[in-house]
C-alpha cells in the first residue's frame, strides 16, 4: 500500500491549515521527509491520507530579520542556514547544530522545522536553536501565536505541536550581537546509530571580563531537550575561565538525567563527555563574543 | 494520478502518475532512466542521488510531486554530444569505477560540488570531496580513487595511483579499465532490477520473523484470494529437491515443519505489483509453535542446547576441524613466553550496495502474447530466448545456481538457464541461493516473468554473513624471538544453515597459526549450528577473524619478549623452504618478508618526510599517535583436495575489416574486475588491441562453468583458461595459415598479431577467414585444472598458491572522547604478477577500507535470534571521511602456475588491517581490544580506569 495518497504543496498557512483540519487527522506535516517517510516505511508510525509540504508557503522558504529577531521559514532546509551568512555570525551554534545532521543529501531537503517538531531530546538542530532562545510560531485553526520553544516539548519524540493539526511556521531568535557568541558540539559514534551520543550548545554574553547572560542546551540528558537552567544561573557573574568551565560541567552533571542508550552510549561516558565537550563549548562561545570571528566549525563533518 | 511535470535532462516530461510516488520510482519505472540506483530505500547510502534544480538529493525518499515544476538531471543526462562529462572520463581513468552500483551518485553529487565551486570560482579541496560525498557510499572503491578522479575533473593535474610493478608485456601489466566500466559510469549498464519484461509480475517472501518454531499450519487462501494475487507458493509447490546448500543440502527452498532462523522463508507471492505482493505477505498465516533459541556457538555445544536440525548426528556441531603439527608439549616446554587470550569477532555483513534481485521467466515466454516487445537496445550482448526456464540474476555462481535450480523444479540443469546480469558487489553474499528458485517456480506456475527484489531490510534478514567467532589462542617463543608453538580453539557461528561454514571455518582453522614457519600447531575449530543469520562466504573468507586474534598476540608476545613487533614478525614469518600448519612446504613464490621490508620503509619514509626519526607512538596537545602492524596470507583457490577448475571459450571474428575476440565463461564479475583480466589474457595472447576484446560473462547456455566466484581463484583458473584458450585458437590459427601457404607449421611463428615465416606474413584477419572458408571453428574451448591439492590433514600441499600482505596503520586516539581516526595505511602485497594494476589497486583499497570496518564500525548484531540491525542505518560501512591516505607496494613473486605468475588478490587486502588498526591504538593508548569492532566509550572509559585490555568490543552484550 501507497505510504501516502495526497500530496499538497499549498501556497498560504491558512490553506496548510486548512487541508490539515480537512484530513482530521489522517493528514500530516511533511519538510524533507527525512524523519517522518522512514518512519512511516519502517512501520513505526501509520500511513497518511496526505502530506501537505510547507515548502512552497510564500515567505516560509527564506530567513528575514524582523524587528530585531532572524526568522526562518518551516520551509528552509538545513543547507540554507548553514550557507546563510547572517546565521554564520549571528547564530553560530545553530549553523554549528544543522551543519552536522546526516550528510549535504539530507541538509538539502530536511528542515529546522522538521527537527524540532520530530522533538527528539537529542535533535541537533533543537539544541542549537534551544540555545539561541528560539521561539516558534505555531499556525493552527485558531490562528499564529510565538512560543518560547522550551515550552512546546513533552517528552521524547512528543511535542504540543500535533503535525497532523498545526504546524510550526517560523522559528525565531535574537541575533547574537556584539559581546556575544555561540557553540556547538556533539559527540557521535560511527557504527549503526544515526544520533548522537550527546550533543550541547551555548551562548553567552560578556560584559567587561563577566559573563552576563548565559544560554545552555544538552541533549539527550533529559526526555526532553535540556535546558540546563541551574548551570546557567550559576554562570551569570562568573568570570569565564577553565576553573569556572569545569565547574559549570559539575553543576550540569547534577541537572542531568543521563541514562544508558543501549548500542548508543553509556550513561558513564556521557558523563565523561559532559566533563570534557561543555567546558570546550563554553570556551568556543567566550572565545568567539570575545573576539566576534564567529567562524562556524566542523560543518558537513 | 495527477500530472506530475519535470523538466529531466533538459527535456520536460509530463507524466500520470499517483502523488504516492518517489522520484527515484518515476525516474526508474515510469521514465525507464535505470542509470539512478537504489541502494536502500531509506535515505542512507546516498546512491540515488540525482540533481533537483542543481541541488543532489536522495531520490530515493523524495516525494515526486515535491519536484514538481524542477529541473532534474540524472546520469543519463551528462554526457554531451556524446562526449563524456569530465567526471566520467576521470573515473574511468582512476578506476573508480569497480561493481559500478554506487556509480552514479557519486557521480552526481560530485557534480553538483564542482558546479558549486565553479560558480563561487574556488578551487576543489579533498576536504571539500570528503564533505561533499560523505553520505555517498561506494562498498568497492575505498574512495581514494574517488577522490582523485574528482580532483582532476575538477581540473587538477591529479594521476591514477598506481604502483610500480614489473615491466609490461605487450597488455599484461598494463592499467586499463575495465571493458564494462563505461556501460557504468554512463548508466547504461544493465543490472537485474533494470530489466522489465513485458507482462512481468512481481513476488515477495513471507519470512519467519521468529527464529526458531515448528510450523504447525500456514494458511495462504486469503492472500491468493487478493485481487492481482497470481499465485501463492509453499513447500508444497515445490516439484523437486526441497532443499538447497552449496556443500550441505540442508536449507529449505520454503520452510514445511520448522524455521531455524528468522530470515528463513515460508511462501511466496506474486502479483500484479509489488504492493499488492506485499499487502498478500500479510495475509498469509502462519500457525507456529515457538522453540527455545540457541543463538551463540559456545552454548550450540551444551548438552542441554535446543537443536537446530534434529536429524543430524551431532546436535549443533555441523563441523569439528583440526590442525596437527608437531609436538604441543615439546613445543610450549620450548617456550620462555607463553601469551594466551580470548577474542571475539562479531558477524559482519558484506553490505554489496545492490540488494538481491532475480527474475525468473518461464519456458517459451513470448513477450508479444502480453502486448509487447522486448527492446533490443537494452540486450547488451544477452540473447532473449526463452525456450527454458530462465533466471537473471547477480550471482557468483551461476553454475550451482542452474543446479540448485533444476534440482527444486524436478528438471535437468540443461532445462534451466542463467543469466547473470552485472552485479552490484557480492563480496561472497552472492553465493547462496537467495530468489532464484523462488522466481523460477512462480515463473513456470503464472506463465509469466516474475521479479524479486529484495528490500534493504530482506536483504540484510536473508543472507549469510561473515562469521562471528570466539577465537582463544596461545603463542610460544623463545626469548630469540622464534615462535615455538601455537595452540587455537575457534568457535563459529554458523548459524541456521551450512551455506559455506564448513570451508570458511577450515580456512580460519589452517590460517590460524598466522604465515609462520611454527614448528608445533594444533588447532580445533568448532563450527555451530545456531538460530542466528546463517554464516558463510565473506571477503577474506574466515582468515580476517583468524588473522586478528593471531597478529594481536603476535604483537603481546613481542611485548614481553620486548622484541620490535616487525623485528618478532621477520624473524618467524614464512619464506621459501618453511612449513605451513598444514604441513605444505613452500617451494615458491613466497614475498612475505619484502612485504614486510616494504611496509617498514615506507612508515619510516613518513616520518623521515617530516625530518623526525621514526617513533610507533608519540602525543601531541590532546590526540595520541601510533602506529600497528598486522601481516597476513590467504589461499588462492579452493584447495584442500577439491578439484578446482574452470573453462572459458575464446571466439575469434572479422567485422568490418577487423578481428574482435570474445571471451566467455560462467564466472562472476561483482566489481573485483575480472572482465579486464580475461580480457587481458586474450589481447595478450592474441596479439590484440585490449579494446577489440569482449568478455560475456555468466550466460549458461553460452559460457561454460568458471565454477564458484569464491576464493580469490579467478584470476588464476578462469585466466589459465581464457589463456589457455586464446594459446590454442592461435596454434590452430597458425596451422591454418602454415597449410594456406602448404609449410610445416613449426617454421611458422607469432609475434606483434601476425604469423610469419621465411619473410612470409599474415595477418589474425586472413588467418580467422581462411579457417572459415575451410570449416574450421575460429573459437576454442579450453578447461584449465589447477594443480591437484591435498586434503587437509594429509600433508603435503593443500593450496596451489598463496598471497602475501603486510600492512601497517597509523591511527589517532583523542584524549577527551576517544574517538578513534586511522590517518594513513601503508601495505604491500604479494600478488605474484600485476596483470592489470589499475584494477589491481582498486582491490588492494577497497579490501583495506572494508577491513577498517571491520576493526572500528561494522557489526550485525543479533539478540536472540532476532537481527537488531534491520536497517543499513544501524550498519555503518566506512564512509569517505573515514579513508586514511593508502600508500601501496605491489609485490611480485610469480607463482610457477598462476598465469603469467599471478596469485589471487580479492581477498588478501581485507585481511591484515583490522589487527594493524587494533594494534595501533593498543600502541597509542595501552588499551587493547580483544574484540571489534573498537567501541569509544568502552576505550574511553577503560583507558581512564588505567585498564589495558578490554574484552567487549562494540554491540555485544557486556
Ligand atoms: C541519514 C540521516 C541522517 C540523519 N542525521 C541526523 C543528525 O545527525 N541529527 C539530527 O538531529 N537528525 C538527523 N536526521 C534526522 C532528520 O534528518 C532531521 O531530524 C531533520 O531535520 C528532519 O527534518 P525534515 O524536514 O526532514 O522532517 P520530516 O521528516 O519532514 O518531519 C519530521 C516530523 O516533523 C513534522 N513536521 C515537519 N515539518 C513540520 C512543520 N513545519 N510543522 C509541524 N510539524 C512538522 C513531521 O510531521 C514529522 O512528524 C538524519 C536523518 C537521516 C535520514
Ligand atoms: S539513499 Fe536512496 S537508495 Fe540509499
Ligand atoms: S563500485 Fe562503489 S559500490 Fe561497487
Amino acid at each position: 500500500m501507497a505510504y501516502w495518497n495526497d500530496y499538497y504543496t499549498p501556497h498560504t498557512i491558512e490553506e496548510a491549515v486548512e487541508i490539515l483540519g480537512r484530513y482530521e487527522g489522517r493528514a500530516c506535516m511533511i519538510g524533507g521527509g527525512t524523519d517522518l517517510l522512514l518512519e512511516i516505511q519502517q512501520g513505526h508510525r501509520p500511513r497518511m491520507d496526505a502530506l501537505v509540504d510547507p515548502t512552497r508557503i510564500e515567505g516560509l522558504d527564506q530567513i528575514v530579520e524582523e524587528d530585531g529577531w532572524l526568522v526562518i521559514g518551516a520551509g528552509v532546509t538545513h543547507t540554507r542556514i548553514v550557507n546563510d551568512p547572517r546565521m554564520r555570525q549571528h547564530g553560530t551554534c545553530l549553523v554549528e547544530s544543522c551543519g552536522v545532521i546526516g550528510g549535504p543529501q539530507v541538509r538539502n531537503v530536511a528542515t529546522l522545522a522538521g527537527n524540532i517538531a520530530h522533538a527528539l531530546p537529542a535533535g541537533d538542530g533543537t539544541i542549537g536553536t534551544l540555545a539561541l532562545g528560539g521561539e516558534v510560531q505555531v499556525a493552527q485553526a485558531s490562528g499564529l501565536a510565538w512560543q518560547p520553544m522550551e515550552e512546546i516539548f513533552i517528552g521524547p519524540g512528543q511535542s504540543t505541536v500535533d503535525p497532523k493539526r498545526m504546524l510550526i511556521a517560523r522559528i525565531r531568535f535574537r541575533p547574537t550581537g556584539e559581546h556575544e557568541g555561540s557553540a556547538f558540539r556533539r559527540v557521535m559514534r560511527p557504527q549503526g546509530i544515526a544520533l548522537p551520543m550527546i550533543g550541547m550548545a551555548a551562548r553567552v554574553r560578556l560584559a567587561g571580563e563577566q559573563i552576563t547572560e548565559v544560554r545552555i542546551a544538552i541533549g539527550p540528558a533529559a526526555k526532553v531537550p535540556l535546558l540546563a537552567v541551574k548551570t546557567m544561573q550559576a554562570l551569570v557573574g562568573q568570570t569565564p575561565s577553565d576553573k569556572t568551565f569545569a565547574a559549570a560541567a559539575e553543576t550540569a552533571l547534577a541537572e542531568v538525567q543521563l541514562r544508558t542508550s543501549r548500542h548508543r552510549a553509556s550513561a558513564a561516558y556521557r558523563e565523561e563527555m559532559i566533563r570534557t565537550q561543555l567546558p570546550l563549548t563554553l570556551a568556543k562561545a567566550v572565545e568567539r563574543a570575545h573576539t566576534g570571528q564567529a567562524e562556524p566549525e566542523g560543518v558537513g563533518a | 494520478m495527477s500530472d506530475l511535470k519535470l523538466q529531466v535532462n533538459g527535456k520536460w516530461v509530463e507524466l500520470d502518475v499517483p502523488q504516492s510516488r518517489y522520484l527515484a520510482e518515476v525516474l526508474r519505472y515510469d521514465l525507464g532512466l535505470t542509470g539512478t540506483k537504489i541502494g536502500c530505500n531509506e535515505s542512507e547510502c546516498g546512491i540515488c542521488s540525482v540533481l533537483v534544480n542543481g541541488t543532489p538529493v536522495n531520490s530515493c525518499i523524495y516525494p515526486a510531486f515535491k519536484a514538481q515544476g524542477a529541473a532534474i538531471i540524472t546520469i543519463e543526462g551528462l554526457e554531451q554530444d556524446g562526449r563524456l562529462h569530465p567526471l566520467q572520463q576521470a573515473f574511468l581513468d582512476h578506476g573508480a569505477v569497480q561493481c559500478g552500483f554506487c556509480t552514479p551518485g557519486l557521480i552526481m553529487t560530485a557534480k553538483a560540488l564542482l558546479d558549486e565551486k565553479a560558480a563561487a570560482k574556488q578551487p576543489v579541496t579533498e576536504h571539500d570531496i570528503k564533505v561533499a560525498l560523505k553520505d555517498t557510499y561506494c562498498r568497492c572503491t575505498g574512495y581514494q580513487s574517488v577522490i582523485n578522479a574528482i580532483l582532476q575533473a575538477s581540473g587538477q593535474d591529479v594521476k591514477p595511483y598506481i604502483p610500480k610493478t614489473k615491466a609490461p608485456c605487450q597488455t599484461i601489466g598494463h592499467a586499463l579499465p575495465n571493458p564494462d566500466s563505461l556501460a557504468k559510469i554512463t548508466g547504461r549498464a544493465m543490472y537485474t532490477d533494470d530489466f522489465v519484461f513485458p507482462g512481468m509480475l512481481y513476488a515477495r517472501t513471507k519470512r519467519a520473523g521468529v527464529p526458531h518454531a515448528r510450523i504447525r499450519h500456514i494458511e495462504t487462501a486469503e492472500a491468493a484470494a487478493l485481487p492481482g494475487v497470481r499465485a501463492v507458493l509453499t513447500h508444497a509447490d515445490v516439484p523437486g529437491r526441497q532443499n538447497h546448500g552449496l556443500v550441505t543440502v540442508d536449507w529449505p527452498v520454503l520452510c514445511s515443519d520448522k524455521v531455524r532462523y528468522a530470515g528463513d522463508a515460508v511462501a511466496v507471492v506474486a502479483a500484479d505489483s509489488e504492493e499488492i505482493a506485499a499487502a498478500a505477505l500479510e495475509l498469509i498465516k502462519v500457525d507456529y509453535e515457538t522453540l527455545p533459541v540457541v543463538d551463540d556457538p559456545i552454548q550450540a555445544g551444551q548438552p542441554d542446547a535446543p537443536i537446530v536440525h534434529e536429524e543430524r548426528p551431532d546436535g549443533n556441531l555441523l563441523k569439528h576441524i583440526k590442525v596437527r603439527k608437531g609436538d604441543m608439549a615439546a613445543g610450549f616446554a620450548a617456550a620462555d613466553v607463553v601469551v594466551e587470550r580470548t577474542y571475539r569477532t562479531p558477524m559482519t555483513e558484506q553490505m554489496f550496495l545492490e540488494p538481491e534481485c532475480s527474475i525468473g521467466v518461464p519456458r517459451g515466454y513470448d513477450p508479444t502474447a502480453f502486448g509487447g516487445t522486448i527492446d533490443p537496445a537494452a540486450q547488451r550482448g544477452v540473447q532473449y530466448r526463452h525456450d527454458k526456464t530462465t533466471i537473471y540474476c547477480g550471482t557468483q555462481i551461476p553454475y550451482l545456481d542452474r543446479e540448485q535450480t533444476a534440482a527444486a523444479l524436478n528438471v535437468p540443469p540443461e532445462q534451466v538457464r542463467i543469466v547473470a546480469a552485472l552485479m552490484g558487489g557480492g563480496f561472497g553474499g552472492k553465493e547462496d541461493i537467495a530468489a532464484q528458485i523462488h522466481v523460477a517456480l512462480l515463473a513456470e506456475r503464472t506463465g509469466r516473468p516474475v521479479k524479486m527484489l529484495y528490500t534493504r531490510a530482506e536483504s540484510l534478514l536473508f543472507h549469510p554473513k561473515r562469521h562471528a567467532t570466539i577465537i582463544r589462542i596461545k603463542t610460544g617463543a623463545k626469548r630469540d624471538g622464534r615462535l615455538t608453538a601455537v595452540e587455537a580453539e575457534l568457535y563459529g557461528d554458523g548459524g541456521a544453515y551450512a551455506s559455506l561454514s564448513e570451508k570458511v571455518m577450515t580456512r580460519a582453522t589452517t590460517h590460524a597459526s598466522g604465515p609462520y614457519d611454527v614448528p608445533h600447531v594444533k588447532v580445533d575449530c568448532y563450527a555451530m549450528y545456531t538460530n542466528n543469520t546463517p554464516c558463510g562466504a565473506f571477503r577474506g573468507f574466515g582468515v580476517t577473524q583468524s588473522c586478528f586474534a593471531v597478529e594481536s598476540n603476535m604483537d603481546l608476545v613481542a611485548r614481553e619478549l620486548g622484541l620490535d613487533p616487525i623485528a618478532f614478525r621477520r624473524i618467524n614469518a614464512l619464506d621459501v623452504g618453511g612449513t605451513t600448519c598444514t604441513g605444505q612446504v613452500m617451494r615458491e613464490s613466497v614475498g612475505l618478508q619484502e612485504c614486510i621490508a616494504g611496509v617498514e620503509a615506507d612508515m619510516r619514509a613518513h616520518h623521515t618526510a617530516l625530518g623526525e626519526a621514526f617513533r610507533w607512538s608519540w602525543s601531541e596537545g590532546r590526540k595520541h599517535y601510533a602506529w600497528g602492524i598486522g601481516i597476513g596470507y590467504k589461499n588462492t583457490g579452493l584447495g584442500g583436495g577439491a578439484p578446482d577448475k574452470a573453462s572459458a571459450i575464446v571466439e575469434t571474428g572479422v567485422t568490418d575489416g577487423q578481428v574482435w575476440a570474445e571471451v566467455r565463461t560462467s564466472s562472476a564479475e561483482m566489481g573485483q574486475g575480472l572482465p579486464a583480466v580475461l580480457a587481458a589474457c586474450a589481447a595478450e595472447e592474441l596479439g590484440l588491441p585490449y579494446g577489440q576484446v569482449r568478455v560475456l560473462l555468466g550466460d549458461t547456455d553460452h559460457c561454460p562453468d568458471g565454477g564458484p566466484t569464491t576464493a580469490s581463484r579467478q584470476t588464476y583458473v578462469s585466466g589459465n583458461a581464457a589463456r589457455h584458450a586464446a594459446r590454442t585458437l592461435r596454434a590452430r590459427l597458425q596451422q591454418v595459415v602454415a597449410d594456406h601457404f602448404g609449410q610445416p607449421v613449426e617454421q611458422w611463428s607469432f609475434a606483434d598479431g601476425q604469423f610469419s615465416a621465411n619473410g612470409t606474413r599474415a595477418g589474425l584477419v586472413e588467418a580467422i577467414e581462411w579457417a572459415q572458408a575451410s570449416g574450421q571453428p575460429t573459437w576454442e574451448e579450453y578447461e584449465y585444472w589447477a594443480p591437484k591439492t591435498q586434503p587437509l590433514g594429509t600433508g603435503g600441499d593443500m593450496h596451489v598458491a598463496f598471497g602475501f600482505g603486510a600492512q601497517a596503520a597509523l591511527v589517532e586516539v583523542d584524549d577527551d572522547t576517544g574517538a578513534i581516526k586511522v590517518l594513513k595505511i601503508v601495505g604491500a602485497h604479494d600478488v605474484g604478477r600485476a596483470i592489470n594494476p589499475l584494477t589491481l589497486e582498486g582491490q588492494i583499497e577497497g579490501g583495506i577500507i572494508m577491513c577498517l570496518g571491520n576493526a572500528l564500525t561494522e557489526h550485525f548484531i543479533n539478540e536472540q535470534g532476532q537481527a537488531w540491525t534491520d536497517v543499513m542505518a544501524r550498519y555503518k560501512m566506512p564512509s569517505i571521511k573515514h579513508t586514511p591516505e593508502i600508500i601501496s607496494r605491489i609485490i611480485e613473486h610469480q607463482t610457477a602456475d598462476g598465469p603469467y605468475g599471478a596469485k589471487g588478490i580479492g581477498e588478501l587486502s581485507s585481511i591484515p588491517t583490522t589487527p594493524a588498526i587494533v594494534n595501533a591504538i593498543a600502541n597509542a593508548v595501552g588499551v587493547r581490544f580483544c574484540s571489534v569492532p573498537v567501541d569509544q566509550d568502552a576505550l574511553l572509559l577503560a583507558w581512564k580506569a588505567g585498564e589495558t585490555e578490554c574484552l567487549c568490543g562494540w554491540g555485544y552484550e557486556h
